[in-house]
């Protein structure tokens, strides 16, 4: 009995690993004419508003050419990178999902990842198959910046020594910075209490915060990695009143808790404004914070984010978000341009690529240069990253985001 | 009775006066350390206290059929989306004054009416026909119906309502519409007593004393003693064993019900996924007071809670987990059967 059971099993776990190991689709049949691009994002749990929305940008991009490009048809497939059990990116589906993509020889582009946790896992699977990706949404700095992360950042992500991986949204090494900027100059605060998630964007953002605030005279009364599934936090907001902070800065995520920390603050009775980054940039955000959590009189919150909101952009991408509204009848989710910015870059590297295997479209990607998109003119450099520096810090009012300033931006520019 | 409410507000006056008085708890805006350990314990005490209510729950069920109910901690996840839709669809957070308070009461008991049902009906359907199975098919039954519930919260979320937001996620974490203000109800120097810290009080205390009542004074109680004491015997002497079974699902639900609403009203978030959290404090409580003894639960209930209150305060709040998690091993160490527990032969 014990061993049938086990030959059942073995039979069950080999058959897994076929299907695992299963091109995404026949291209066999038509090998040269069609073209393949995927996207692997978080699709269940709260980011899925924010990630619904980057893949109508990329549907967009391909539609816009017909899902055609110099004569090969070109097809798509959204992949969801996190499980119900975590409500959240996981690793293991993350990695499933780089594989898929390695094994299916049609597939020439991965749009990925929205987490930078998630990215880590699959940019040295993808590098060394050789997949050129490019990330609507990662900002941790150590994913392609030397000495900005780990020591071994991002060399370790390069197990082939080239660049595969690019991003159309600036790092966190100016976002981190222009946050506490706004701290110091726009909230007058003197003393700045820092809280992260202990994930690699949230505490990268926070330790980019404290460097700058420690660079610019700023005071650090506290640095903390939270429980990110604790029930509440009032423990900590007990301790961060004793610190009697100006400011608090978050580094994290709407779905690392971020509005359960916001909510604890006020309801524990520490009204100072509160800060974070683009991971809370989502309408999420808002539902979970509640209406009371976020006014003014209670010390308002404020959002950095790599770009401008939707509202703001100009030219063709103010045009996307025109014709975003007409297709799917609502304002996009700020991630969205990024996603249709991720899709148009790729399809035009395809295009300008001589061939159209995967080394050939890395290199057309690597050399991108004006590219005229829906962000503005900009550039990859040798890092992968877009030339574009322009933040944005906005606030919550009437339920909706609301822009404040921009930030960053030209002044700091090469 | 205008006369005891003026009488309470003088002796809070005083008492506030004297307190500010004595220096240390001078109001201030900045904590002395003596008013941070106080609001830590105050914090620890209320989260503790919601444990505990629901740990009750877990060990009722362990004392009764000796069953780790991993189910618990979910039912009490999809009683919050039941409180909140309550609320939503009477729009009960519009309510004021004595309203208001009719409404809070009303969400409570429609809540624990509603798990104190399912978790009769999950012992009907998923455990009751098991009854002569080895504890380990109840124990995956047990899993088993906790995934269902998961997924059934889950979809739930995903309901297109006004309180959900119109479910433009399912997956997305709800605010709870705040029946209880969060502001001070009393603040003595810059020590805050919330309203909500308030609320838990005024119904976990009751609660535990109704319970206490109802298992050593009357029939049902005893029967339900004689049943976890000896369930053939306790047949023999005409106890109908099944009917006290599903009271005792019945009751444990419940309590989980109010304490799931009072939880909600505490943190203001409800998640499909806040059901893991809550079922494993509560489990690890019951276990460090002794599996299957009700004073057991609420003093591991309260302890669970403090000693999280002043690890996140004192320590570092990533090394809470570790904290709690060592203090239960040193404790099952020298005390296998949990604080209060008593010596028993070997379960499961």
């Amino acid at each position: 009995m014990i061993r049938r059971t086990a030959s059942i099993v073995a039979a069950l776990t080999g058959a897994a690993f076929l299907l695992a190991a299963a091109p995404l689709n026949h291209a066999q049949d038509t090998p040269s004419k069609t073209l393949k691009i995927v996207s692997s994002l978080p699709q269940t749990g709260s980011a899925n508003a924010q990630t619904t929305s980057i893949v109508n940008g990329i549907k967009m991009a391909i539609e816009e050419r017909g899902a055609v490009v110099d004569g090969f048809k070109i097809e798509f497939e959204a992949m969801d990178d996190a499980s119900p059990q975590k409500g959240n990116w996981d690793g293991q589906i993350e990695s499933a999902n780089a594989k898929r993509a390695i094994a299916d020889p049609a597939v020439v582009g991965y749009i990925g990842t929205y987490n930078s946790g998630a990215a880590k896992i699959s940019m040295p699977l993808l590098n060394k198959a050789g997949v050129v990706m490019v990330s609507p949404g990662n900002t941790a700095a150590g994913l392609t910046k030397p000495g900005l992360g780990e020591p071994n950042e991002p060399a370790v992500y390069r197990p082939s020594g080239k660049v595969s991986y690019f991003r159309v949204v600036p790092a966190d090494d100016i976002q981190g910075a222009v946050a506490c900027e706004f701290c110091r100059e726009d909230l007058k605060a003197k003393k700045v209490f820092i809280l992260h998630d202990r994930e690699l964007y949230g505490k990268g953002i926070a330790d980019v915060f404290k460097k700058t605030a420690e660079s610019t005279g700023v005071q650090v009364v506290g640095f903390e990695g939270i429980d990110a599934k604790a029930s509440n936090y009032r423990s900590l907001v007990t301790k961060i009143r004793a610190a009697a902070p100006d400011a608090v800065f978050f580094g994290g995520t709407t779905q690392t808790n971020a509005a359960q920390v916001l909510k604890d603050l006020r309801a524990g009775g520490c009204k100072v404004p509160f800060v974070s980054p683009d991971g809370t940039f989502e309408k999420a955000f808002i539902e979970a914070a509640g209406k009371d959590s976020v006014t003014k009189d209670q010390g308002g919150v404020y959002i950095t984010f790599g770009g401008v909101p939707s509202e703001m952009l100009t030219g063709i991408g103010a045009q996307f978000v025109k014709n975003y509204q007409k297709k799917y009848g609502e304002i996009p989710e700020a991630y969205a341009v990024y996603g249709y910015e991720a899709g148009c870059v790729l399809l035009d590297a395809i295009d300008r690529a001589e061939t159209k295997d995967r080394a050939a479209i890395i290199a057309a990607v690597a050399a991108t240069k004006n590219f005229n998109g829906a962000l503005g003119t900009w550039s990859f450099d040798e890092n992968g990253d877009t030339s574009i520096r322009t933040m944005s810090i906005n606030t919550i009012e009437d339920g909706a985001f609301k822009f404040v300033r921009t930030a960053g931006g030209a002044a700091k520019a090469k | 009775m205008q006369r005891t409410v003026a009488a309470a507000e003088f002796l809070a006056a005083s008492a506030l006066s004297q307190a500010d008085a004595v220096g240390a708890f001078a109001r201030d805006g900045l904590l002395s350390s003596q008013e941070v350990f106080t609001q830590q314990l105050v914090t620890g005490l209320s989260n503790g206290m919601i444990i505990a209510l629901i740990a009750i729950g877990y060990t009722m069920v362990y004392g009764i059929i000796e069953l780790i109910n991993f189910a618990h901690g979910d039912l009490c996840m999809l009683g919050a989306y039941f409180a909140l839709t309550v609320v939503g669809a009477l729009g009960v957070d519009h309510w004021v004054g004595a309203g208001g308070l009719m409404g809070l009461v009303m969400v409570l008991v429609g809540t624990a009416a509603f798990c104190g049902s399912l978790n009769w009906s999950i012992n009907r359907l998923a455990y009751r026909p098991l009854r002569k199975a080895s504890k380990l098919s109840l124990l995956v039954s047990a899993i088993g119906a906790s995934f269902i519930l998961v997924n059934l919260g889950l979809f739930w979320g995903g309901l297109p309502m006004d309180v959900f937001a119109n479910g433009t996620s399912s997956a997305a974490p709800k605010a709870f519409p705040a029946l209880v203000s969060a502001a001070p109800a009393a603040q003595i120097g810059d020590v805050i007593y919330s309203r909500t810290d308030l609320l838990v009080l005024c119904v976990t205390l009751p609660l535990m004393v109704a319970l206490t009542y109802l298992v050593r004074f009357t029939k049902l109680g005893k029967a339900m003693r004689a049943v976890a004491q000896n369930p053939t015997g306790a047949s023999l002497m005409g106890i109908d064993v099944e009917r006290v079974i599903g009271a005792t699902f019945f009751i444990g639900g419940s309590l989980g019900g109010f304490a799931t609403v009072v939880y909600s009203l505490y943190n203001q978030t409800v998640s499909f996924q806040m059901g893991y959290r809550m079922g494993m404090d509560a489990f690890i409580a019951a276990v460090l007071g002794g599996i299957g003894n009700l004073p057991g639960a609420v003093l591991g209930g309260i302890l669970i809670g403090v000693i999280r209150s002043m690890s996140d305060g004192y320590l570092e709040a990533r090394w809470t987990n570790t904290v709690v998690f060592g203090i239960l091993i040193l404790i099952l160490v020298f005390r296998p059967s949990g604080l209060l527990g008593a010596k028993l032969r070997e379960k499961v």
